[in-house]
């Protein structure tokens, strides 16, 4: 790969250890990727986590004295003064919380807390070059609105805020992010949940390809529905691109969908049959619950909107929790507008600026909880909480009676 | 070198050497869903599950997940001494490749031929990433 001389100095420690560091990272994924160069970014996002492994890295750059050339903004890790009133957690587990915020400040990013960038915190222009992680972030941003980022780690996300760039592969260069496999879906898509299920079957037959995507019907999703297929098709499989003829930008046809390439015969085809299997293989638990947990990825207000559509004035059930995890400005917009407290009556708590996978939601472990997300799920699962994935109306009907049938 | 040993070609993604007993992953997997203190997979439904991963060379199929419970995977397995002793990568992606340079762990991809051909469960496997070897004795 080749390198200027200033990306040289910095290579060589110049620059200092942290900056060193980061452009270490950066030459060994072009170097392994094939990549003729690096190319400037203006814009990145790092899937801050709170957890030991991301934290680590960030310190290591910081201690190193570097800070960020393209601040990026962050995925959350979780609310600490608001969550600690409700639920315990150990002192260690604070520590790492505290240190995480601490390390990302003092790097220099954005912390916006959001795990969506792409909706409303951080949104890229079609074919801007930019280094975005998070696994719900990476395929909107390529996918739906035509910006160009590879499948980032948080760490080389990171390494590209650094140094301001990205090493020159994959779906920065047009013909990779042309189409591998078509799938023709002949479907009702009615809500964001159908659009998750829809994305967990691509996901798994697409596995690292980009997917081509026709519609029998006409569909036009929303950003939501964007948001719940990216994050499913990136979860069950590893995709970061992909396109929706007529609909997506990089797609106004089949032919411009592949490329010029050959079009191949579709891999499949999914019905209304075929989600529903998926479904079911996915939401087989039933029983007492003792937590509604939504938001992975982050609620809209529109979102929180439909919740309080659902509940049409009826109450959470006494042995349920019914937690929101949303984009801190929709938790604002709620509170401004009164949203908020009306839905605090009947039981229902939101938070913004928190993920799923944090240690403070830890007291529910060991019982059934419902969401409506497999990526909420299936991250829950080693943290010992068992989850039934089911769409947000029969969400809230489980809250309301504790316990799902 | 014993003669029982085949020796194939690779190419290095994080340099070092290591030796041990193969593992066969035809799944792509999230480290994230291994018990860091036995290094044993716990995804349900998984091509490993129940088997640990801990000082295997670990033949994989690639990595998938989000883009930052890897690390964490990674990283967690690291500081318990359980990653693998080496990753013969077949399809090569940016996460995995990222959470194994952070934390030094030996990588190659690009065996020739085909890992899943050469080399199965309980085989002992050489990766020396310097050179771009692989040496593979069956097992008996």
């Amino acid at each position: 790969m080749f390198l200027t001389d200033e990306e040289k100095r910095i290579l060589d420690g110049a620059e200092g250890a942290g900056k060193q560091k980061a452009m270490e990272m950066l030459y060994a994924l072009g170097v392994t990727f094939d990549a003729e160069k690096l190319i400037p970014i203006k814009r990145a996002h790092v899937a801050l986590s709170g957890q030991e492994g991301d934290t680590y890295w960030c310190e290591l750059l910081v201690d190193g004295g570097a800070t960020c050339a393209v601040p990026p903004t962050t995925n959350p890790y979780w609310d600490t003064d608001y969550l600690t009133k409700f639920y315990d957690v150990t002192k260690e587990e604070l520590d790492l919380a505290n240190r995480t915020g601490e390390a990302y400040r003092k790097i220099g990013a954005i912390l916006t807390y959001h795990c969506a960038p792409g909706v409303c915190s951080n949104v890229p222009f079609l074919g801007e070059h930019i280094a975005f992680s998070e696994s719900s972030a990476t395929p909107y941003v390529n996918g739906a609105l035509g910006a160009r980022s590879n499948r980032e780690s948080s760490i080389s996300a990171l390494a590209a805020a650094v140094v301001g760039k990205t090493p020159y592969y994959g779906y920065h260069i047009d013909e990779n992010r042309h189409g591998d496999i078509l799938i023709e879906v002949d479907a009702e898509l009615n809500e964001c949940y159908d659009w998750g299920i829809l994305g967990h079957c691509i996901g798994e037959m697409a596995g690292s390809l980009d997917p081509v995507l026709v519609f029998k019907n006409k569909v036009r999703p929303s950003q939501e529905d964007f948001l719940y297929f990216g994050a499913e098709a990136a979860t069950s499989g590893a995709v970061a691109m992909y396109h929706m003829v007529g609909i997506t930008p990089e797609a106004p046809t089949l032919e411009a969908a592949f490329g010029g390439k050959k079009i191949p015969a579709p891999a499949a085809l999914i019905t209304n049959k075929t989600l529903k299997d998926q479904e079911t293989k996915l939401t087989a638990a039933t029983g007492d619950i003792n937590l509604v947990m939504l938001g992975c990825p982050h609620y809209t207000y529109s979102q929180i909107l439909e919740i309080e559509r659902l509940f049409a004035g009826r109450k959470v059930s006494h042995n349920t929790a019914f937690w929101i995890l949303a984009e801190s400005g929709a938790v604002e917009l709620a509170e401004r507008s009164r949203l908020r407290q009306k839905l605090e009556l009947l039981g229902v708590r939101m938070v913004g600026n928190t993920c799923i996978d944090e240690p403070c939601w830890k007291s529910f472990e060991g019982s059934l909880g419902v969401t409506d997300s497999p990526k909420c799920a299936y991250y829950r699962e080693r943290r010992g909480q068992p989850f039934a994935i089911r769409r947000l109306s029969e969400c809230v009907e489980a809250a309301i009676k504790g316990r799902l049938d | 070198m014993s003669e029982d040993m085949k020796v194939y070609k690779c190419r290095k993604i994080v340099k070092g050497s290591a030796s041990g007993e193969a593992l066969v992953s035809t799944d792509a997997m999230c480290f994230y869903l291994t018990d860091p203190e036995t290094g044993t997979v716990i995804e349900r439904n998984h091509a490993i599950h129940g088997k640990s991963i801990a000082n295997k060379i670990l033949v994989l199929k690639s990595g998938k997940g989000s883009s930052v419970v890897q690390v964490d995977g990674f990283y967690q397995l690291w500081v318990k001494n359980n990653l693998p002793a080496a990753i013969i990568l077949i399809d090569t992606e940016p996460v995995i490749v990222s959470s194994a340079v952070m934390v030094g762990c030996t990588m190659v991809d690009r065996m020739d031929p085909d890992p899943y051909k050469a080399i199965e469960d309980g085989d002992y496997v050489e990766v020396d990433a310097d050179r771009g070897e692989i040496r593979v004795r069956k097992k008996k």
